[in-house]
């Protein structure tokens, strides 16, 4: 007997999609989808995705130790994201510096996860549904912060987009300029923690790179036009809900996986296509970084 | 193609009033403690082609950080195009040293040069017409236009370097400050921005400062240089610096010059070398 035999199609499964608890996973979602999508492009001209994934495991203890504590998990996510990030962005500048500092964070706020839940006694599925997410549990009032949320990410993105992406991918000549490249810096780490705190409950800390940092990495292999890759980087992690959330209904299994699975279908998908064309230097003659290999060998 | 708004830099004040481009009075500066340069006292015309020279770690870079207000002085008087130096001050542009090895391959040139002229506005407002039309202009001006719409790791070193000096440009500076802009380039892309860099001269009456570990590319557009020696500025025509005596004791090491009709050309001089 497989346990695989436990999956079975759910005839129900419009029933179910039309059913609240749907409505606000479809609502939910969908805010983290946009504010995901859009601030992925930064993390990556930033090359922020390792200090992405680091914020959402710092958020681990928070949300644990809420439960200890008897506050709400959202709050003890929101606050460890946004500490953890203003400690991350007060290292170094240098990329190496970054990676070390955002590492050892990371290990000692996963102990502290730990620490917490056994303090707390949170039992296992209160644990599991921080590490992978429930979507299905929304919450009314959640919705309510998540929707503060996304106008406050959003509409921070829509005000900084231009000095932010120009601080993002040139600092040095920005700096020179007259912009504030610091204080962009953590006002970045500022929404990237927002949108991780709502990104948690939608995939959970261990998937949520892939909600947050894979849609936009797809749309920039398609594309480098700023303004195509924030709508394609949307539009992939919306379809990537929603579509988790249909099949999770079809087969009542977590939606987390699905929603994980089609953002990483749809990169593999645009790798496989798109991919090769990439890194050919257009230069007919000879290449300056490679002088004596010819560019079009 | 006349895309570039034609004269903009050049008012209709005579020239001989024009303010040094460049002016340094006593000027020391610190930098973790430590003094990097000091009794620096110089004045850079405007419309000169400096090289800056000196060796690693004598504070070639800190002087442009010092123009561009990112750094300053611990002691004396700085102006810059007339005033003191201020970040962000839009009449310089600058570019820094291995800038584009660290672009990645998240945007495209045309961007790149894009935010040279916008990057620094906040909101929503798009790029205007009159606003793409100028990166388009500069874009041909520098020789970029035909790949403006890769992406800037898709380049070559030449062309990345040109896309650079279009950002720089963009914004009508009066200044120019390059950092090593001939680090890793062959010797065809190194003679080709050269050249480049000679015809914004002419064209823009723009002041170029260019910090070169090598100055033998340059020499056909250098008007003067500021060399870095013994911990102390100093600024003399090109025709000055180019002298063996002071070449060697700048180098550390034996330099010869050779003066041919085509230009002249220093060389480590291995058979002057006094220990061989």
């Amino acid at each position: 007997m497989s346990a695989l035999a436990g999956v079975q199609f759910q005839s129900n499964w419009l029933d179910v999609l039309r059913s609240p608890f749907m409505q606000h996973a479809l609502i939910g979602g969908s805010m983290v989808a946009v504010a995901a999508g859009l601030l992925g492009y930064f993390v990556i001209t930033r090359q922020n995705a390792f200090a992405a994934h680091a914020l959402a495991h710092i958020g681990f203890p928070g949300a644990t130790g809420a439960i200890l504590v008897g506050a709400p998990v959202t709050l003890g996510l929101a606050v460890f994201c946004v500490g953890g990030g203003l400690l991350i962005g007060l290292f170094g500048r240098r990329v190496a510096d970054r990676e070390m500092a955002t590492g050892t964070i990371l290990a000692l706020a996963t102990a502290l996860g730990v620490l917490f839940a056994s303090l707390a006694s949170a039992n296992a599925s209160t644990t599991t549904s921080v590490l992978f997410g429930n979507l299905l549990a929304i919450s009314d009032d959640q919705l309510m912060v998540y929707g503060a949320f996304t106008v406050a990410v959003v509409g921070t993105l829509a005000v900084l987009a231009r000095p932010l992406l120009f601080a993002s991918v040139d600092p040095a000549v920005a700096e020179a300029r007259g912009v504030p490249v610091r204080a962009l810096g953590l006002a970045f780490v500022v929404l990237l923690a927002l949108t991780i705190t709502m990104a948690v409950q939608v995939v959970g800390t261990l998937l949520l790179f892939a909600l947050v940092v894979t849609p936009a990495a797809t749309a920039l292999r398609i594309t480098a036009r700023p303004a195509r890759v924030a709508v394609i980087a949307v539009t992939l992690a919306l379809a990537a809900v929603w579509g988790g959330l249909v099949l999770s209904a079809m087969v009542d299994l977590p939606p987390s996986f699905f929603i994980v699975s089609l953002a990483v279908f749809a990169w593999v998908v645009v790798l496989a296509v798109v991919g090769r064309r990439r890194n050919r230097p257009a230069e007919t003659l000879v290449d300056a970084h490679h002088p004596h290999r010819p560019a079009h060998a | 193609m006349t895309g570039l708004p034609a004269g903009a830099t050049t008012t209709s004040a005579a020239p001989e009033k024009r303010p040094a481009a460049l002016q340094l009075a006593d000027v020391s500066v610190v930098r973790g403690g430590r003094t990097v340069w000091s009794d620096g006292t110089f004045s850079v015309p405007a419309g000169a082609v400096v090289g800056v020279i000196g060796p690693n770690g004598a504070g070639k870079t800190t002087l442009f950080q010092l123009a561009l207000g990112l750094l300053p002085a611990a002691s004396g008087r700085v102006e810059v195009l007339g005033a003191p130096p201020r970040r962000g001050n839009r009449r310089i542009g600058y570019v820094p040293q291995n800038y584009t090895a660290a672009l990645g391959d998240a945007i495209r040139c045309r961007d790149l040069v894009t935010l040279g002229l916008t990057g620094g506005r906040f909101g929503l407002r798009p790029t205007s017409a009159a606003e793409r039309a100028r990166v388009d202009g500069v874009l041909r001006r520098v020789g970029a236009y035909d790949f403006a719409d890769r992406r800037m790791s898709e380049l070559s070193g030449g062309q990345q370097q040109r896309v650079a000096i279009a950002q720089a440009i963009v914004d009508d500076a009066e200044l120019l400050l390059l950092d090593e802009p001939l680090a890793n380039l062959d010797l065809r892309n190194q003679q080709e921005i050269v050249r480049l860099l000679g015809d914004l001269h002419r064209d823009r009456d723009v002041t170029i400062m260019i910090v070169a570990h090598d100055l033998n590319p340059l020499l056909p557009v250098l008007t003067e240089a500021i060399y870095l020696l013994d911990g102390h500025p100093h600024h003399d025509p090109i025709t000055d610096v180019v002298q063996e005596e002071l070449l060697t004791h700048l180098y550390g090491t034996p330099v010869g010059v050779v003066r041919t009709a085509q230009g002249d050309l220093f060389t480590r001089a291995a058979w002057r070398d006094p220990q061989r």
